[in-house]
């Protein structure tokens, strides 16, 4: 049936499996809590393990954003303004946004390649055989650990962010370092953080289920597990942006 | 435990029939392995013999016929009981199957930790045990990308034994190794069998090796036990498949060339 569609039809058979893989790892992360020293593990090692790159990466945008920003508010005179656009933009948008894609390259693509990888070398089999849900003992710890670093490295790349954009428009471009800060505090409120936090999650759900799941689901050679990776990279990118197109519009409609 | 006793049945395999993507793997195999002794169970690669244990531990289901494990079928159990059948089997994998994020020690100690509760300095005791009996206990604290090829299947076949199973199940134990590592193994099957009592079904395909511990062989070919009995007695079958597989010829019933086109025809013929 799904066959017959074709590639719509792979895209819907690929979502039921998905969401099955979701509903079943769903259900092993209570269990899986119950280890708490194998999730701390998991989220230092996608979350401390990605601080260097996120930390790195949010500096730049918040510089970009200071340039960017200074140059376009100066047509209008009102380059005060700077602090509030650019927190609203890291906070909102590129935040969440860049932090989720680069977590699906630097800690999603590791994630696919070892459970991957424990696939082929039979290590997934020998715990079936051994009496443990390779769910609950390898998935579901990857899983949590991951959902829970993507919104903690959003809110350090948020911060950085702000620094750079600071650093550029004070330290650089002379605005005015009082009216930066106060125009930000008075703009940025609670819903915008919300916004940004109810998207990390989003995205941090996406891009770990799809980590996990094309590890698991890998085919057990060198081939399968290397293009298993790279199917993780396209599809948490896609859906990071198209839950960030519906969540926006949704956060705008509200 | 009933089923463990010496001699009575701890694996029944009646009438299996098991086809996937339209090969016959089986077709009306029976087998049976009896408590207390070691079992080979012997066939050229491709005949399904990894097939014959996933189908032991339930790992997938039979077509028709019975899978019989400690008088339960693993088929038909659900995800709980069958867990709870596994716990009885040890099972060492072809090659060791360690977990690659835990060492050694912890490798050995992860049965007991997800199945029990015992206190870290038991646990610790156990494992060392366990250790100690494949000679590895001076290498606990490695990791496990520090071992031989050897090393690594003596290290699983001790995660194999810590949770004292009934049954010992061996996936080509052999293959690999060098003679040192390959005699070491060989004697371990046969030292624990003989002094814990434990069932052991060794899948292979090493004639020379197995036939000096096995008590029963049986020899797998086109989907049913072509031979069964003693190596003596597999040796003495006339059996051409047999025959073949047992000294090693390297054309017979099992041919040499994989089929194909008109050998003359293809050279000679227009491409």
């Amino acid at each position: 049936m799904a066959r017959s569609l074709g590639p719509v039809g792979d895209i819907l058979g690929k979502s039921g499996r998905v969401a099955l893989f979701f509903i079943r790892v769903l259900g092993q992360c209570l269990p899986s809590l119950g280890q708490p020293r194998l999730v701390i593990a998991q989220i230092y090692n996608a979350g401390a393990r990605s601080l260097i790159i996120i930390m790195l990466c949010g500096l730049f945008v918040g510089m970009v954003l200071g340039l960017q920003g200074y140059d376009l508010l100066q047509r209008f005179g009102s380059e005060s303004a700077l602090g509030v656009a650019a927190a609203l933009g890291l906070v909102r948008e590129l935040g969440p946004v860049i932090t989720a894609l680069l977590f699906a390259g630097r800690a999603g693509t590791s994630l696919t390649s070892e459970i991957g990888l424990m696939r082929a070398t039979d290590q997934l089999t020998a715990m079936e055989m051994m009496a443990v849900d390779p769910v609950r003992r390898v998935v579901a710890p990857r899983f949590l650990g991951g959902l829970i670093a993507v919104p903690l490295l959003t809110a350090i790349f948020d911060v950085i962010g702000i620094f750079g954009a600071q650093l550029i428009g004070v330290g650089l471009l002379g605005v005015e370092s009082g009216s930066f800060w106060s125009q930000m505090q008075s703009a940025v409120d609670m819903r915008d953080i919300n916004e940004g936090l109810v998207k990390s999650l989003v995205f941090g759900v996406a891009c770990s289920l799809m980590a996990v799941y094309e590890g698991y689901f890998a085919e057990p050679t060198a081939e399968g597990v290397g293009l298993a990776t790279t199917r993780t990279v396209v599809t948490s990118a896609v859906l990071t942006l198209l839950f960030d197109y519906l969540l926006t519009a949704a956060f705008l409609n509200s | 435990m009933e089923s463990s006793e010496p001699g009575s049945s701890v694996v029944e395999v009646r009438d299996l029939r098991y086809s996937i993507g339209g090969r016959v793997i089986f077709d009306g195999l029976n087998l049976s392995v009896r408590g207390g002794e070691i079992t080979a169970v012997m066939g050229p690669s491709g005949t399904g013999k990894t097939t014959l244990l996933r189908l032991l531990m339930g790992a997938i289901r039979p077509d028709s016929g019975t899978v019989t494990l400690f008088g339960e079928q693993p088929s038909r159990l659900g995800r709980v009981g069958l867990y709870a059948l596994r716990q009885r089997v040890g099972m060492l994998f072809q090659n060791g199957a360690l977990m690659s994020d835990l060492s050694v020690f912890e490798n050995v100690a992860f049965p007991l930790r997800a199945h029990t509760r015992l206190p870290e300095p038991l646990l610790r005791r156990l494992v060392l045990m366990k250790l100690q009996a494949v000679g590895l206990r001076g290498a606990a604290e490695l990791d496990t990308s520090a071992l031989s090829g050897g090393m690594a299947r003596r290290v699983a076949l001790a995660r194999a034994i810590v949770m004292d199973p009934e049954l010992l199940v061996y996936d080509e134990p052999f293959v690999g190794l060098d003679p040192i590592s390959l005699g070491v193994i060989l004697r371990l099957i046969q030292t624990l069998n003989s002094t814990l009592g434990i069932t052991s079904i060794v899948v292979t395909h090493d004639v020379e090796e197995i036939s000096r511990i096995a008590h029963r062989s049986y020899l797998l070919a086109n989907g049913r036990a072509a031979a069964a009995g003693s190596p003596a007695e597999l040796r003495a079958t006339a059996a051409p498949v047999v025959r073949q597989f047992m000294s090693g010829l390297p054309d017979g019933p099992v041919p040499f060339h994989v089929p194909a086109p008109d050998y003359r025809e293809q050279l000679l013929g227009s491409p």
